[in-house]
């Protein structure tokens, strides 16, 4: 409820400052709240309006709690709402009024009319008092239990509210259990939604403590569970509709009977014109679909129309919503869209937040059969009024050029532009022009002719002057005034306030000094001198060290500066897969909106429910195990993080305002690779290292000859049959992706040895016993006294894997196991293969 | 589940604000609202409609001039929070009537009283105006209606024709008729929004309808409804493109491509007879949605051309033709047009004789305006009728140069109309029975079509 800030709030001129109007409302209660003339409910509801008012607009009234309270004995079902919802607000900050409250309620609670019932249970749960919590035990229970499912609806979620004054109280009564069959037995669809959304939320938040919790947290995902809420379905409003169909798109189906089954049901639901239906009917598709590529082929096509609907018949915020997930399926499968390209044209009144995502689409589905039609629409929105959108249509033409083969017709375009003397237009163009020309060496010719015709004195943005310059230093035999312009812009040097142009002003005078020596040497040491005098570290560094290459000997400052280049396959995409993919899992959520994965807006506990975010609160070994100095690959442990490998990446590169995540550190073999590639451009090449980070730190042990033995260890004591494969191969990704998908074979928990406890003080050593035995950490991390490892294994006949998390807690000198295995039977044999390789830790 | 609920005035003030679960401060409001007054975020002016500030994630929507708005710090749906943020606003305009600053300002109360149904803890409890009547207990004070600000679909129907009731869509659902007697009808309307691309010689490029039915229902009991829509109405599915228009050309086979139902419809029928069956709630709902593509006559078409015309001048000659029935009556036309940038003056010149039609230059957008409100054909009579043709010259003087491409620094040509009784797409509502068994009843029924521009653009 509101808290009191309202009277820091300065009131505006138009709104009374309140003091003397406070008062006098508390007169005026004061006479009628005796008395019993006729007609004094009317005034009396006259008054309490004004209160609530007061309230709204942030004057504050809570010094009127005493009358307000005496006021409501009365009958009058109006005025008592209003009594609930001024009380609702005002018993935070003033417990003790509060208590006088409860009586009232309490009676209330008991009246005969339902709606009485409900209202006071709901008023009685909304207090948020936490020492008046033993009054609310009695009535929620027998709300509870009510005749009326108006009364049971308000009790469940009376429940929700209790748990979160007072945790224990509401665990202690039994409350979860009492919702559990109520879930599966009540009549009423609301009533079962509201404990269907309270037992989400108490579990996720038990299950940090309690294992039983996080049990009861996976049942709601159970078969008969499942079935029975979608048997059900269309009794539910629209909007527990979505409530199940969320739950239903974490099901783990068992087999594909089951998937068509679900998918059959809910064939309908793509029809309903509640847009959040169709979504979240979607995400169940697309969901249950996942491992059978055909069928989401299928889903693609099915749910195109359905979609398309949605956009253009919605407000324009809802058309914004789901507009945003086509957009992202649209990136995920171009090739399924590339004939509804006409759908992505942009409409002159939409909101630019609308135009942009439109853009990317058309992009993306540019082929080879509508490119033309594409660029020639792009074209047209380049004359645009709203320049950041016309901005953006260049820069669409210039990636379709990119990734297309036939790029005649689109370089005909952008040079074009460049002749639309529109000073932004010409600024996108040339950078588009420049990247082209990194690709396509072969389009030089026609397109230095007619950038040789562009004054430098009209591009003013650094980016488009930077890529002037670069052309002029890469094309500067092609390009008669070359040298000459270039000298033109080192005499202007103090004026070019970006730095970017300042350096690449240096590196186009070098090249062009190369290649005609005598017309440049002139403008190169000049260039020089304003390098050694620039202010900006770059730029000075950058000068001395051209001056001392070309001091040293100018044909290796040749091949450093200039060599023979090559020309670019690819430009790097500038979101990861791993990002996309996880966009992708958290399919009609705000991510898809912000196209960022919740971790990256969203603190952890309201990271949503069942989102696996686990238990163990900043686990973080990262610093300690740097400074040992053992090759390993450890990061933050939250399972859906720390298998992100790209986690450090983002961490670098702003801010995220996920407060539980710490910086994860690596060892020195990775720091460096690490370090490379956020400091280089080479994105496209550092999507790939992660992925084998942990296959490559294994083989550095190998190299560095630390006494690894890779075979499993001769026969242990009670030899099990299984044979695991000593080299066995499993990506972060796979893993993650398998973790979330198979059911949990079994949970165990097992006592370590005192040695083995004493042994874990480095973590490290854990892993490379384990190893010892085939089975390989792919993230661990964890604070004394709690440590949590992931391993998986591989059978050594078949690609059969075994995964395993395992919490140890040294206090307790426990190890939880949580075991999953691709083949069930077998995870028994491999339990106890694992638990004789870990008994063995720390002994000699 | 959502966090807060509040609904803000144009100026920022708090009219309504209902905090559900207590962990988002209170100072959301003034934070949203600077926000979005003064959004700058790559490079665009226009706040999104969801966007996020230190962990709190903020969705509005605007509803006649208001902004509705949740926070919640929570990962939800979007659709669903957008979804539901339109259906609380419709569900206080089914309560008051009347949704405006002033009808939310004096029913306060009321509304408290509805959210605290509707959300309940954040959760969604019930959204239908029929079940909350018997959870909601304050009287409604019903603002006059007279004064409306011409707002919405409904208020569409308010203006140009006098067959209907003016102020029977503003009727509150629970507000008893001061004669003591609930007048029983329903009303149904087909709304039809065109968007269209010319090119410059003409052509269509794109052409959408996208529709709705909707209805509003003041019948006690609620009876079961049937609406028959043509017989040979088609909804396209299969693999063929949505703009093959080979198919269609000259059958008069009406061909959706895609629709959806309100929750209360059955479509047992449909298949069969083109029936929709339903137990319609009470209050305002969309019982179909609609999209075509299949080609159709557009209600307009629009010739635009800008040649120079010596140094530092040129000439701008649009025309419209209206080319629906002489029996329809379209009004509050306008035509919009972006000149060139270095545009200092234009002058116009009208056809001689057109009556009620006005021309803008706006010098601070470089915009030409033509509105044709009340546009007076001399042997037609008001407004602009089906077949006539209107013709604008506009002078335009340059304080510089043109750098030879004049149409590229001008255009598109945008329109904006209502037509009321007139459909494109020529869906219908054949019947609409109502299903009671008593002989004598026989509410008033009310079937209303109108079409809108959306998107009406002829380039240049």
């Amino acid at each position: 409820m509101a808290p009191p800030a309202q009277s820091q709030r300065s009131p505006s001129p138009s709104q009374p400052s309140g003091k003397s109007e406070v008062s006098d409302l508390k007169l005026q209660l004061r006479q009628l709240a005796g008395s019993r003339a006729p007609g004094v409910d009317d005034s009396k509801r006259e008054l309490f309006k004004k209160v609530i008012s007061y309230m709204t607009i942030g004057i504050d009234v809570s010094s009127l709690f005493g009358e307000i309270v005496m006021c409501s004995a009365a009958s009058d079902i109006v005025l008592k709402k209003m009594c609930y919802l001024y009380v609702g607000n005002y018993a935070k900050v003033n417990p003790d009024l509060a208590l006088l409250t409860i009586n009232f309620l309490q009676r209330d609670c008991k009246d005969e009319d339902p709606m009485i019932r409900g209202l006071a249970l709901r008023s009685l749960c909304s207090l948020r008092v936490a020492n008046l919590v033993e009054y609310l035990v009695g009535p929620l229970g027998s709300g509870l239990k009510d005749s009326n499912s108006y009364v049971r609806m308000v009790a469940v979620m009376g429940v929700l509210k209790l748990y979160h004054i007072s945790a224990s109280t509401c665990i202690d009564a039994d409350f979860p259990a009492v919702l559990k069959h109520l879930l599966l037995n009540d009549p009423d669809t609301q009533v079962v939604a509201n404990c269907l959304s309270a037992l989400q939320e108490i579990w996720s938040l038990e299950a940090t403590t309690s294992e039983e919790a996080s049990r009861e947290r996976e049942t709601l995902l159970s078969k008969p569970i499942v079935y029975y809420l979608l048997n059900r379905i269309k009794e539910f409003s629209e909007w527990a509709q979505c409530l199940v169909l969320d739950l239903v798109a974490k099901y783990v189906p068992s087999d594909s009977n089951d998937i068509f089954d679900i998918m059959n049901l809910l064939e309908d639901r793509l029809q309903h014109a509640n847009g959040a239906v169709v979504l979240a009917s979607t995400k169940v598709f697309l969901q249950l679909t996942l491992s059978m590529t055909d069928v989401h082929q299928q889903v693609y096509e099915r749910i195109k129309a359905p979609l398309l609907t949605l956009v253009s018949s919605g407000s324009p915020e809802q058309s914004y919503a789901v507009l945003s997930h086509l957009h992202l399926l649209v990136i995920r499968a171009p090739y399924i869209f590339s004939s509804d390209y006409k759908h992505f044209y942009c409409q002159y009144n939409e909101p630019s937040y609308v135009k942009k995502l439109k853009l990317e689409m058309l992009t993306a589905v540019a082929n080879e059969s509508n490119t033309y039609e594409i660029v020639t629409e792009l074209c047209e929105y380049a004359a645009n009024v709203d320049i950041p959108i016309a901005r953006e249509s260049i820069r669409a033409v210039g990636k379709i050029a990119l990734q297309q083969y036939d790029v005649n017709a689109i370089v005909d375009r952008l040079l074009q532009f460049l002749e639309m003397e529109k000073d932004y237009v010409t600024a996108e163009a040339l950078v588009l022009v420049k990247d082209l020309l990194r690709k396509y060496p072969q389009w030089s010719h026609d397109c230095i002719a007619v950038v040789g015709n562009i004054s430098c004195k009209n591009i003013q943005e650094p980016k488009a002057k930077a890529a002037l310059i670069w052309m002029l230093g890469e094309y500067s035999q092609d390009m008669h005034d070359a040298p000459y312009i270039l000298e033109g812009l080192i005499e202007n040097w103090d004026d070019e306030h970006s730095a970017e142009v300042r350096l690449h002003l240096l590196t186009a005078v070098m090249k062009c000094f190369f290649k005609r020596p005598p017309e440049t040497q002139k403008a190169l040491g000049a260039a020089l001198a304003a390098g050694f005098a620039d202010f900006h570290q770059d730029v000075h560094d950058r000068a001395l060290f051209y001056y001392r290459l070309l001091q040293y000997n100018v044909t290796v400052a040749e091949r450093v500066v200039n060599p023979p280049k090559q020309a670019v396959s690819v430009f790097a995409d500038t979101q990861s897969s791993e990002i996309k993919d996880r966009i992708f899992d958290e399919f009609n959520s705000l991510s898809v909106v912000y196209q960022k994965p919740s971790y990256m807006f969203t603190d952890k506990e309201h990271r949503g429910l069942f989102e696996f975010s686990d238990e163990l609160a900043n686990l973080s070994i990262g610093a300690e195990l740097a400074d040992t100095g053992v090759p390993g690959h450890s990061v933050e442990a939250n399972d859906k993080d720390l298998l992100l490998s790209t986690s450090e990446k983002e961490e670098t590169r702003g801010p995220s305002n996920y407060d539980a995540y710490s910086a994860p550190s690596y060892d020195s073999s990775l720091v460096s690779i690490a370090a490379s590639q956020t400091q280089s451009d080479l994105i496209s090449s550092s999507t790939t290292v992660p992925g084998n980070a942990p296959h490559s730190s294994f083989a550095i042990d190998d190299l560095l000859g630390l006494g690894v033995s890779v075979t499993p260890s001769p026969a242990p004591a009670p030899a099990p049959p299984l044979k695991l494969n000593p080299k066995a191969v499993l990506d972060a990704n796979s893993f993650q992706q398998k973790w979330r998908q198979l059911p949990i074979s079994l949970t165990q928990e097992y006592s370590l040895s005192p040695q083995g406890v004493g042994a874990l003080t480095i973590p490290q050593t854990l892993l490379r016993h384990m190893q010892s035995h085939s089975i390989h950490c792919i993230a661990s991390g964890g604070q004394s006294p709690n440590f949590k490892f992931f391993f998986f294994a591989q059978k050594a006949e078949e690609s059969s894997n075994f995964l395993v998390e395992c919490i140890i807690s040294t206090s307790s000198s426990k190890a939880q196991l949580k075991i999953k295995a691709d083949d069930q039977s077998a995870s028994q044999e491999f339990s106890s293969f694992f638990q004789s390789a870990l008994s063995k830790f720390g002994l000699p | 589940m959502i966090s807060q609920f509040f609904v803000l005035s144009q100026r920022g003030d708090n009219i309504v604000f209902r905090d559900y679960r207590g962990e988002v401060q209170r100072a959301t409001a003034e934070i949203f609202f600077r926000k979005v007054k003064f959004w700058k975020e790559d490079g665009q002016e226009e706040a999104p409609p969801v966007f996020n500030v230190d962990g709190v994630n903020y969705f509005h929507v605007k509803v006649v001039g208001l902004m509705f708005v949740a926070t919640t710090r929570v990962n939800l749906s979007p659709s669903f929070v957008f979804e539901l943020l339109q259906r609380i606003a419709r569900v206080i305009k089914d309560y008051l009537g009347v949704l405006n600053e002033d009808s939310l300002r004096r029913n306060f109360v009321l509304v408290y009283e509805l959210l605290d149904e509707v959300i309940d803890f954040g959760y969604v409890q019930t959204t239908s105006t029929e079940v909350l009547k018997s959870y909601v207990f304050n009287e409604p004070i019903v603002v006059d209606a007279a004064h409306l600000s011409p707002l919405g679909p409904a208020a569409l129907f308010m203006q140009g024709t006098k067959r209907i009731p003016g102020t029977a869509v503003t009727k509150s659902v629970v507000a008893n008729d001061p004669t003591g007697r609930r007048r029983e009808e329903i009303f149904v309307d087909i709304i039809e929004k065109i968007s269209i691309t010319f090119s410059s010689s003409g052509y269509i490029l794109t052409s959408e309808i996208d529709g709705t039915i909707q209805m509003k229902s003041y019948l006690t009991g609620n009876p079961e409804i049937r609406l028959a829509l043509n017989d040979d109405l088609s909804i396209g599915r299969g693999g063929q493109s949505v703009y093959d228009y080979r198919s269609s050309i000259g059958s008069g086979v009406v061909i959706l491509d895609d629709c959806n139902f309100h929750e209360s419809v059955r479509l047992d029928s449909f298949e069969a007879d083109k029936t929709l069956a339903l137990v319609p709630p009470d209050g305002e709902f969309p019982v179909m949605n609609y999209r075509m593509t299949q080609e159709f006559k557009p209600p307009f078409r629009i010739n635009a051309l800008i040649e120079e015309a010596g140094i530092l001048k040129a000439e701008v000659i649009l025309k419209v033709y209206a080319e629906f029935p002489s029996s329809i009556t379209a009004n509050t036309i306008s035509l919009q047009m972006p000149l060139p940038k270095y545009t200092m003056r234009a002058s116009f010149e009208l056809e001689p004789g057109a009556v009620g039609q006005t021309t803008d230059f706006k010098e601070a957008n470089k915009r030409l305006e033509w509105n044709l409100k009340k546009a007076i054909i001399s042997y037609h009579g008001f407004y602009i009728v089906g077949g006539c043709e209107h013709t604008l010259r506009a002078r335009l003087t340059f304080s510089q140069e043109t750098h030879g491409n004049i149409t590229k620094e001008s255009g598109p040509v945008s329109l904006t109309f209502t037509i009321p009784m007139y459909n494109a797409s020529k869906l219908q509502v054949k019947y609409l029975q109502i299903t009671k068994k008593s002989g004598s009843y026989n509410p008033y029924r009310w079937v209303r079509y109108v079409t809108l521009s959306n998107s009406y653009v002829a380039r240049l």
